[in-house]
Order: C-alpha cells, then structure tokens, then sequence
C-alpha cells in the first residue's frame, strides 16, 4: 500500500516539477518576445502614423494649391483681358465672342461664356452658348461683391441656367466708372480636379463653403454633423487654418481621417476624408501578421517548452532513480560491514565457551588415563564420546572461522594466491546452501596448478559471487553446479599461460538480450530489494583490474557458464 | 625441574581452570591471570616463568598491548598468543612484536604441548648463553 502511496507522490511530484519548468520556461520565453513586439509595433504604428500624416497633409497641399492656382489663374486670365483691352472694345459682343473662342481655343471649354456689366449691372455684352442678353445683375451677390473688391469668385450654385457653375469676375476702371468682366467657369473641369482625389477605396474630397454648402459632387449625400465642417461652418470661415489632420467617428461608427485646408482665401474648405481602416491598412496588416506571428511563436514556445520540460524531468527521475539505487547499495554494504563485525564478536563469543567445552572434556579423557578407570566398562564409550565432543569443538571453530574469514573487510593485498584451496574453501562454505537447493557441487580442479598474485579476498569475492549466483538460478529447479581449474595457453601473448576457471550451472540460462547486459552496473532480473545488479558488474571489474578476462555463455534452459581468466607472468609456469 | 613454568592469561576464568588442570597432568607449573595488568604483576614476583600464554582478547589491557609490556620488561619469557578471534591481522602484529607463536582456540593439547616445549628450549637456550657470556666476561677480565 505505501508502495503505491510512494509512486503516486512521486508521480505528483515530478507533475509538479514538469509544471513549474513548463511555466518558468513558457514566462521567459513569451515575455521578452511579447515586450520587444510590443515596442516595436508601437515604434511602427507611430512613425506610420506620422507617414501617412505626412502623405495626407503633402496630399491636401498639393491639391488645394492646385485649386487656388487654378482659380487664381482664371481671374487671372480675365484680368489680362480687361486690361488689354478697353471697356468699349469689350462691349462690342463680336469682340468678345472672338476673345471667348481665343480663350476656348487655347484653355479649352473651361471658359463658358463672357459678360461685360457696368457699373449699374446690366450686362452691355455677353459672349456664350446661352440667351441671357440684357441681364440685370444689380441685385446679384456677386455683383455686389465684385464691385466692392477688385475681384471675385462665387461659389458654385445654380444660376438662371439650372446648371451649377460659378463665376469669377474682376472689377475695372474706365473713365471713373466701374465695369466688370465676368466669366463663367465650366463646373465640370473644376469638379473633376477634387473629385479626382482618390487615395485608397475610401478616401475622396469635396469642397464646403462657409455655409456648409457643397461646392462639389460627392458621393455622400449630406454633410455629417459635428466635426471640422461644423467648425468651419460655425466660424464663418473666418478663421483661416493651415491643413489639419482630425481622427473622428463617421456616421457608420468607423473611424475616419479628416485632412482640411483653406481654399479662396478661407472661404471654402477642401475637406478629404478616408476610412482610417484604409488609410491604415498596411499598418493594420502588419498588426495583423505581427500578432499571427507571436501566436505561432508562443505556440511554439509552449510546445517546445512542453517536451523540453517532459525530458529534463524524465531525465531527473531516471537521476532519482539511480541515486536511490546507489544508496540502497551504500545502506547494503554499510549493513554488510556491521553484518561482518558483528560477525566477528559472535564468533569470538562462540569460540570461547567452546574452548572450555573442548577443554574440559579433554581433562576428563587426561582423567580417564589414572589406574582406576583402566578396567572401566564404558572407558571406550567414554573416550568416544569425548573425542566426539573434540571433534565438534573443532567443526565449530572451522565454521566461525570460515564466517570471519568472508565478512572481513576486503582486504585488497597482494599474495600469493593457491586457487584450488581457495575454491575448495568456498565450496564448503557453499555446501550447506546448495544442499537445500538440491544442488550438487562438482569440482575439476587441475592439480598443481601455479599460485597467482591476486587479493585472495577479492578472488573470493568474484567466485562466491559467480557460485551464490549459480545456485540462485537453479533455487526452484535443482541442478548441478560445475567449478573447473586449468592452466592453458594465452592465445594472445605467445608463451604465455592463463588459470582458466569455469563455473557452469543447469539453470534456465540467460537470454540473448540480456546476455549483453550482464556485467552493467545496475542490471538486474532478480526482483526488487533481493538484488542490487552490481555483483557482477563488481566482478567485471576486479578481474579486469588483475589484468583477466570474464565472459558468459549461455543457452536457454541448457544452463550457464561463466569463464574467468587470469593472466600469469611467465615467470610463475616454473614454479608449477 | 618441570616441563615448563607457564603463565596463563585469559579474562575466561572457566576456560584458565580446565586449562590449567591438564597442563598440571602433565607436569607443567602453572600461574593464572585474569588481566593483563594482573599478568605483569605475577611475572614482576614470580621470576620462574618461562612461557606466557597470552589470550588476545581481554578487557582493559588487551593482549597485543600486554605483549608488549611483556616483551619490554621480561625479554626472555617468551609468549604464546592464543586467540578465538581469528584474524590474521592481530596473528601478524603479534608476530612482528616478538611472540613465539600463535594458535587459535579451541585449541588441541598435543598442539599445544609441543608448542610450549620449543618456547621454553627456547628460553632456557637464551638463558644459558646469557650466563656464559656474563661468566667468560668475569673471566676474562680477571685474567
């Protein structure tokens, strides 16, 4: 139950952990790259702001200076007539029909027909497509005005003609009379030049005067309250302004640019206007872009993030779980040093009162040697019984001190190491084991094979390990185990000899697979807690450390050997 | 004269008795001691002993340290280390600190007794060349 307790709190907690670096990661990550597009955006929409500002207000100049010269080159125009020419010469109508097709033939039908009007306003001469003779303009506004200043031009309205138009007219002297020349300007031509203003799809202009009235076809029908129109209407179109760029709300709820600029000497107003959606729809689009980008970027950052976090943490664990297998092996052989100095004391405990056993029935075998016991009936029984107890005595010795000798401290000291003694004396430690297992022991130990220079303990170490490892495959099944020693040739290094020891049992064998794996540190198939999967790795590496080689064989189900070699210096071969 | 004088030190009071009966059978004289300290004491009074028989576990003064004492003021008793406690380690540094031998318990009598009878040949050799020496010196001089 605390088994599972255990893993889920690990489990949470290395969720947790995955969590955290996902967020830690996802933060920094996003964070600096949604600060730096934040500013940049907001660096580009300003200055593109102020570009299409720029653009718009060049716009408006150039196009209201387009205006005003046209208007003022008309009066010009007319000016230049009036004062080439006298008001008689003038009032003559061929003439003035012949100056009406010169200034057709060279300015095109922008001139729609010439008046001459005195100073009372009757029209003395006119010159053009319409019947309008003796016109009496006393009452006009634009008589009026005209008379007043030296010139003029009126805003577009319908006249007697039904045709919208406007005139402009200049005022001249003539023997201290006034006359004024008046000209009608073909609406059309003067339209076409504000209603050529097209930037984009939304944008266009048109002209109010300081009535709010249109000067020009548009295409919306009324002017929308509020705004620059009412100002200027408010006003008078007295106050003069230079262009000004105004963001408003149109009548459909969409923003809207205004660029404004004064014509005829602040009587009109040339207003464009455009959608701010169009005049910004770079811009918009880039946001656009921009903003899909991030989103791709901040996906990508969190998926990266997601399996970078998954691996670092998969990786931890895997570190845990090592770490905590390397400590399970400390605690085990921390256990197995005080296993093996409480083994110590034990023994000395044992080998005392055994001692005094041992002792005292050797006083009484002295005792039994006096005269009276000569012709005792049970002597021989006696003596046997005591020579039993010395005999036992002495197993018990052996025993205990088989026991200390394996749970000392490896002691790693270079001796001359006899092999068959040393795996004769594991065999007998090993009897009582493989007995309960049903195992039997075979040894084919070469006689007189030559000692090696090796730590006699951590030989040991290697062939209990190989034994214990035997008789652990064949626990449930029973079996034989197999140890051999012989001395061969190196085939690598001519001349030279190596101990052969070969340790084979009848177990189940040991896969392919795993065959492979057998000597890495942590490998293990025994289940958890009855093995740490480092014997043989440990084995591996105190024989190659002796300057040997160990390899295994196996077949499933045909059992498994084990082969050790160990080299030995040529020196040694004489001494066999 | 007996076989041997012997002093035997063992904090097992039990295993000193049985020991010290059938070494008495067999015409040693014997002297016990439960310490090593309590040994110092028996050999600085009693000048006869020859061998020690020194067990390497005791409480208090252990036998590797008694050897020593043993060895620094009374050269020439030789000492016998006896040990239930097998270690080749203690077995060597007594070797290396001058003891005779060393044999494990439980040990076997005829072992032992052959033991015993080289330590003391031993000793009363040693002995022996001591005082020729010392006399062919007085000798010597006076002439």
């Amino acid at each position: 139950m605390t088994m599972k307790q255990n893993k889920q709190k690990t489990d949470s907690y290395y969720h947790l952990l995955t969590r955290n670096m996902l967020l830690t990661i996802i933060i920094a990550a996003v964070l600096p790259m949604l600060v730096v597009s934040s500013i940049i955006l907001y660096q580009f929409d300003s200055s593109y702001h102020e570009k299409v500002y720029a653009h718009l207000e060049e716009l408006v100049l150039k196009h209201k200076q387009n205006i005003d010269n046209f208007l003022k080159e008309k009066l010009g125009d007319i000016r230049l007539l009036a004062t080439t020419f006298s008001f008689e010469e003038l009032s003559d109508e061929d003439f003035l029909r012949d100056r009406l097709e010169s200034l057709q033939q060279i300015f095109g039908p922008v001139f729609v027909d010439l008046g001459v009007v005195n100073a009372r306003g009757i029209q003395v001469a006119y010159a053009g497509p319409f019947k309008l003779g003796k016109a009496l303009y006393s009452t006009a506004d634009w008589f009026q005005e005209t008379i007043n200043s030296e010139n003029f031009i009126s805003d577009v309205f319908l006249g007697l003609r039904g045709l919208p138009h406007f005139i402009v007219a200049i005022r001249e002297n003539h023997n201290g009379e006034s006359w004024i020349l008046r000209a009608t300007i073909d609406f059309v031509a003067f339209n076409n030049l504000v209603e050529s203003i097209r930037i984009g799809e939304t944008g266009f202009a048109y002209i109010l005067n300081s009535a709010g009235e249109l000067q020009t076809k548009t295409l919306i029908k009324e002017i929308p309250p509020g705004g620059p129109c009412a100002d200027f209407v408010e006003s008078g179109g007295k106050i003069k302004r230079n262009i000004q760029i105004i963001e408003r709300v149109d009548e459909f709820g969409e923003d809207e640019l205004y660029v404004t600029a004064c014509l005829k000497d602040g009587n009109w107003l040339l207003i464009f206007r455009q959608r701010a959606s169009d005049a910004f729809a770079e811009l918009y689009r880039t946001v656009r872009i921009t903003i899909a980008f991030m989103l791709l970027g901040v996906l990508g950052i969190v998926a990266t993030g997601y399996f970078l976090s998954r691996r670092m943490v998969n990786r931890i664990a895997q570190s845990d779980k090592e770490k905590e297998m390397i400590t399970e092996q400390v605690v085990e052989t921390g256990k197995l040093a005080s296993v093996g100095e409480l083994a110590a004391g034990i023994a000395h405990e044992i080998n005392n009162p055994v001692a005094i056993m041992v002792e005292e029935a050797g006083w009484i075998e002295d005792l039994l040697e006096e005269e009276e016991f000569k012709d005792g009936e049970n002597l021989g029984e006696f003596q046997r019984a005591l020579q039993q107890i010395r005999t036992q005595g002495k197993r018990c010795k052996e025993i205990t001190h088989k026991l200390l000798s394996f749970a000392r401290k490896t002691d790693s000291r270079i001796q001359d190491v006899q092999l068959n003694d040393v795996i004769e004396e594991l065999i007998a430690l090993s009897a009582q084991r493989a007995k309960y297992s049903n195992v039997e022991i075979h040894s084919n130990l070469q006689e007189n094979i030559p000692t090696v220079r090796v730590s006699q303990s951590e030989l040991q170490q290697v062939l209990l390990n190989l034994i214990n490892n035997a008789l652990d495959a064949m626990e449930k099944i029973s079996g034989n185990l197999r140890i051999s020693t012989r001395m061969v040739e190196n085939s690598i290094i001519a001349g030279d000899h190596l101990l052969l020891i070969e340790v084979a049992d009848d177990g189940p064998g040991i896969p392919a697979a795993n065959l492979a794996k057998i000597f890495d540190p942590f490998f293990t198939t025994k289940p958890v807690g009855k093995g740490t999967g480092l014997g043989l790795s440990i084995c591996y590496g105190i024989i190659k450390k002796m300057g040997g080689s160990i390899e295994a064989r196996s077949i499933i189900d045909g059992g498994t050997t084990f082969t050790v070699k160990i080299p030995l210096p040529k020196s040694k071969e004489e001494n066999a | 004269m007996s076989v041997a004088n012997v002093l035997l030190v063992d904090d097992e009071v039990p295993f000193v008795e049985a020991m010290s009966r059938r070494l008495k059978k067999r015409d040693i004289g014997i002297a016990t001691s439960f310490s090593g300290l309590e040994a110092l004491d028996v050999l600085k009074n009693d000048r006869n002993v020859e061998v020690v028989i020194l067990d390497v576990k005791m409480p208090g003064m252990d036998g590797i340290e008694t050897l020593g004492e043993i060895r620094k003021k009374f050269p020439l008793v030789e000492v016998i280390m006896l040990t239930g406690h097998a270690t080749v380690e203690t077995g060597i540094e007594g070797m290396k600190l001058g003891a005779f031998d060393y044999l494990m318990k439980p040990c076997d009598m005829d072992v032992l007794m052959d033991k015993l009878k080289e330590a003391v040949a031993k000793k009363r050799s040693h002995e022996e060349k001591i005082i020729e020496a010392r006399v062919k010196e007085i000798t010597t001089r006076r002439a």
